[in-house]
């Protein structure tokens, strides 16, 4: 009745399969390529999705990094990292450029990636037409025809609606000029990062069943009009409470003794980062 | 003679009924109420909330006696609580005084009174513990023996901490809206029958008592685009609630006169829903609100689950069956689904006759005659 668990969770035949569907997901840019999404031991929404991309694709010389919501410390990341580690025995890193394969959920690290590094987001909607057309065989033509008036239209009534566009995050991107893709809900201050990236990203749905990628150096253009362009969450003015940075997402803290509110990076490896350099430098300084 | 359904149906149906017997005895292994109770807490708390009657013993009963099938022991707590007399209301339980096990909210990282995993399965890996094979009672009680010498060496507050409502805060900063509090009497469903448009305080009671699998089927739903509600979950905790009822004869109710009958065990779930409200100039905005959820023991799919569909029957206007109150409530309720369905198990020879007959004259061209 016992029975022992494989290298990476997966039987070699499952982890082939999923390399496959990522294959032809890298050969057609942002196309969503179904495949045999297989039950895993984290519950389908949790990063299943993620998982399965970083299982097929892990070896035992990798260094893997998981990030949840910018935090390496984070519940889910760490219930990950702890199943990868178990099951394949390789060295995660919580700093951004050791890792060769980083698995995230709604985040890309504010270091940037090279083209060394794979980079699997989770994605729970892979769907970007999904809040229009409920039907999933609608959608599928809707994709072959190239009709995505209704992407448009969407943002169209949100500037009727509101004066301007009020997608959070998830706000869905032209990849290769061809597939309009839902980005996984990283802010839309990450969408950028996705233009010519360096490092191959690849994005999973484990409940939804489909995989999807952006090949390095491919064009993403977030979705906007001429007189309505795109902007990302605007942090302007404010600087991280710990180590000072600007210009990166932050998340807002309130202090429930003074109401007041301060803001610290998202990437707390970023900030650990940013605080061993300031500290370094003030020593220096100090024996200068 | 031969086989005659109706009348013979007596030594038949003895006959069933000793075989079901004989299913749960045949190994010769009796499962203990006690066990049950210890052991099966994730069922038992499932079935208090379906069958809306609280109370663990029972429900551990019903579970034995049912041989594990929801349906089945949901349907005896049900029945059983029809024979309690129903003695009083008890006063409105706020929710801020809970005694809280667990706490965490997915909208904010920093919540004020911070986040409380407390027991649960959602940090686990789904591998089978081999090792479940073979437990020994020194084992268990050697770790226990360890784990409680670990927790004597823990530092407790010196007074009973509540946990203020994540909600609250953005209450302040305007995000939400302030409502006047409602105090007028809820309609009891268990005793008035529902009518449509209902109102909020009968939905909620139809909500937390579904079934835990067709509310979360139609939360899910609206998450995946067959509905316009896709929440964040705001907070949810779970813990012990004192249940206080008044004094029954004393008119004038003073604070302190009420009598503490025990406590009970919920999931109380808020999300926050971004909706669209017109402002003072009469333009759109967005806004956040509140959907509620709360159930009877740990049973936090089903709270969330509910406090969406809460938010999608607020909202009937969108053209999704998720937010039709008549579809949602009408068909999630354990009993009445499980029942109707497994009727069709009964015998319909007339009816199926009579079809037989109309199909056959419609074969042959010969219009059967409206009756």
């Amino acid at each position: 009745m016992k029975a022992n668990t494989h290298f990476a969770f997966f039987d070699e035949g499952s982890k082939k399969e999923i390399r496959r569907a990522t294959l032809k997901a890298v050969a057609i840019p942002g196309y969503q390529v179904p495949f045999a999404s297989r039950e895993m031991p984290i519950a389908r929404g949790w990063g299943t999705g993620g998982l399965q991309l970083t299982l097929s694709l892990i070896g035992k010389t990798d260094v893997l990094k998981v990030i949840d919501q910018g935090a390496d410390e984070s519940v889910n990341a760490v219930s990950i990292k702890k199943l990868v580690q178990e099951t394949t025995g390789v060295e995660v890193t919580e700093q951004t450029e050791k890792a060769d394969l980083i698995q995230s959920r709604h985040r890309i690290p504010e270091v940037p990636l090279t083209k060394d590094q794979i980079l699997v987001l989770q994605v729970p909607m892979p769907e970007p037409l999904r809040p229009v057309e409920a039907r999933e065989y609608m959608t599928k033509r809707m994709h072959s025809e190239d009709d995505y008036s209704g992407a448009w239209l969407m943002l169209f009534e949100q500037i009727m609606k509101y004066g301007k566009t009020a997608t959070a995050a998830d706000h869905p991107v032209y990849v290769n000029g061809r597939y309009v893709m839902a980005p996984s809900p990283i802010p839309r201050f990450d969408n950028p990062k996705m233009h010519q990236s360096e490092a191959l990203i690849l994005l999973g749905a484990g409940r939804e069943k489909k995989i999807y990628a952006v090949p390095p150096y491919t064009d993403v253009a977030s979705l906007a009009f001429e007189d309505y362009p795109f902007q990302i969450e605007s942090f302007e003015g404010i600087q991280c409470y710990l180590c000072g940075a600007q210009d990166v997402f932050m998340d807002e803290l309130v202090d429930p003794e003074t109401g007041q509110t301060t803001h610290q990076c998202n990437d707390t490896s970023f900030c650990m980062e940013q605080l061993n350099n300031n500290k370094k430098a003030e020593v220096e300084s100090a024996y200068a | 003679m031969g086989y005659v359904p109706v009348k013979g149906g007596t030594h038949a149906i003895e006959a069933s009924i000793n075989r079901l017997k004989y299913e749960r005895l045949k190994d010769e292994e009796i499962l203990e109420i006690k066990v049950i109770l210890s052991s099966m807490r994730g069922m038992i708390d499932q079935v208090m909330s379906e069958a809306s009657l609280y109370s663990p013993e029972l429900a551990a009963l019903a579970i034995k006696q049912a041989e594990g099938s929801m349906e089945e022991a949901v349907f005896l707590m049900r029945a059983h609580r029809s024979t309690l007399p129903r003695q009083y209301y008890s006063r409105t339980v706020e929710t801020e005084s809970m005694f809280v096990e667990r706490r965490i909210s997915a909208s904010f990282k920093d919540i004020p009174g911070g986040q409380l995993l407390g027991a649960t399965h959602d940090y686990t890996h789904r591998l089978l513990d081999f090792d479940l094979l073979e437990e020994e009672p020194g084992e268990i009680r050697r770790w226990l023996t360890d784990y409680k010498k670990q927790l004597e060496s823990a530092e407790t507050a010196q007074e009973v901490v509540y946990f203020p409502k994540v909600v609250d805060y953005l209450r302040e900063e305007g995000l939400f809206e302030i409502y006047e509090k409602n105090d007028a009497a809820p309609d009891d469903v268990t005793k008035k029958s529902l009518q449509f448009p209902s109102s909020r305080s009968a939905r909620l009671q139809i909500l937390t008592r579904g079934q835990t699998g067709a509310v979360t089927a139609l939360g899910y739903a609206s998450l995946r685009g067959y509905g316009q509600v896709h929440p964040n979950v705001g907070e949810v905790r779970v813990g012990r609630m004192p249940i206080y009822v008044d004094h029954p004869n004393e008119a004038e109710q003073d604070h302190g006169d009420e009598f503490y009958i025990g406590d009970i065990r919920i999931t109380e779930v808020e999300s926050f829903v971004p909706v669209k409200v017109k402002n003072d100039r009469n333009e759109d905005d967005l806004e956040f609100e509140i959907g509620y959820g709360i159930c009877y023991g740990q049973n936090e799919t089903k709270a969330i689950a509910m406090s969406i569909l809460d938010q999608c029957l607020e909202h009937t206007e969108a053209d999704f069956p998720t937010h039709d109150e008549e579809f949602v409530l009408l068909h999630i309720d354990s009993v009445e689904s499980t029942g109707f369905i497994s009727h069709l198990k009964m015998p319909h020879y007339v009816t199926f006759q009579s079809k037989l007959d109309s199909i056959r004259q419609v074969k042959k061209g010969v219009q059967p005659i409206e009756s």
